[in-house]
């Protein structure tokens, strides 16, 4: 960790700019961790293991889905399949992250893999939509964490403690909802990702049926189909999709 | 499940983290992903926040809302108009949230 973070990191201008780049959805990531912490406080979870599951699983959406099941006592590895599932757009997002950092050692190749998260992604690749290294991609990327990952667990920590006293009611939490939105619309740059973006809304929505979010790598799924369509029907816009905020 | 056991079960939470985030980041050598679908996975992360955000707006709890007084839909459209007029998504968030939570308050939405 120590050469990782070490102080040339800190003041190289990209990460600066990573973690600012992050600060534009941070709100939103704050309230919907907050949102999480309130929920994890309600389900009746001990609250140490609560604080444990917060900071070592840092993946929102799986722990929301693995939470009844670990109340209810369902068999462990019930609780691991729910959580793989609900993870498995990662996988599908790594094999994007691989030219960037397949170079990189082992341990340093896992301590990525686990810090990053949808936001990380969605801005790590608007920031350098050309898949090779770069020198500054490290000091971005460890900006990006630097903003992501305390906006995301000191709310949830707060949510944990504080539980009850916080009006969830109120739907401050759509503020999550709200910053993905925005991150969309940053990504729609030409006509061939307004179609693969609705298509995704669509097939969402059609698929909302299925059991532990696998709409979300069904409307994926689409989505990439949509656009490769697209690509070849109109091959001059095949280009990568462009940050234009 | 006792203490013990959650524990244990966070703890494979965790791998679980690691592995599927990275996942073909660890094999030493490159896998033959066939170059069509490395290009289409640039849909990948659009694709994947639409597809939480849209059941998100117009689902509740699995079925389509079927009235209009549903106080997310004017966030969503205030956060949309926010967007396109400014580009700001700390702006986008900030909008759609008090018209959400003012309608909501206000008139119970």
């Amino acid at each position: 960790m120590s050469d990782v973070l070490a102080p040339p990191i800190w003041r190289h201008p990209e990460f600066a700019r990573g973690s600012r780049d992050m600060v534009g959805v941070s709100l939103g990531i704050a309230a919907w961790g907050l949102v999480t912490g309130v929920a994890m406080a309600k389900s009746g979870l001990p609250l140490p293991i609560s604080c444990l599951m917060s900071l070592l699983v840092f993946a929102g959406s799986a722990q929301l889905a693995a939470l009844p099941l670990l109340v209810s006592g369902a068999p462990v590895w019930m609780v691991w399949a729910i959580a793989l599932c609900v993870n498995l757009r990662f996988v599908i997002f790594s094999a994007q992250w691989r030219p960037y950092f397949a170079h990189l050692p082992r341990w340093q190749r896992m301590l990525r893999g686990y810090f990053t998260a949808d936001l990380n992604y969605v801005i790590f690749m608007a920031r350098f939509p050309e898949p090779r290294p770069a020198p500054e991609q490290e000091p971005y990327f460890w900006g990006g964490v630097a903003t992501n990952w305390p906006s995301w667990q000191l709310p949830t920590l707060a949510g944990l403690l504080l539980g009850d006293a916080i009006p969830t009611e109120w739907g401050f939490g759509f503020a999550g909802i709200l910053a993905l939105l925005g991150l969309l619309y940053s990504l729609l740059s030409d006509r061939a990702s307004w179609v693969a973006a609705g298509v995704a809304c669509a097939a969402a929505i059609a698929a909302a049926a299925l059991p532990l979010k696998l709409n979300v790598v069904v409307a994926i799924a689409a989505a990439v189909a949509i656009g490769l369509l697209m690509d070849h029907v109109t091959p001059a816009e095949a280009k990568p999709v462009e940050d234009n905020t | 499940m006792n203490n013990w056991e959650m524990v244990l079960a966070i703890i494979g939470l965790a791998v679980i983290t690691v592995a599927t985030r990275g996942f073909f980041l660890y094999p030493e050598q490159d896998l033959p992903l066939p170059a069509w679908l490395r290009q289409g996975l640039r849909y990948a992360p659009l694709a994947a926040l639409a597809a939480v955000v849209a059941p998100e707006v117009v689902m509740t709890q699995g079925h389509l809302i079927t009235t209009f007084k549903d106080a997310r839909l004017y966030g969503t459209l205030a956060a949309t108009a926010y967007f396109f007029w400014r580009r700001g998504i700390l702006g986008t968030i900030v909008t759609g949230t008090l018209v959400l939570v003012v309608l909501r308050i206000g008139l119970g939405w």
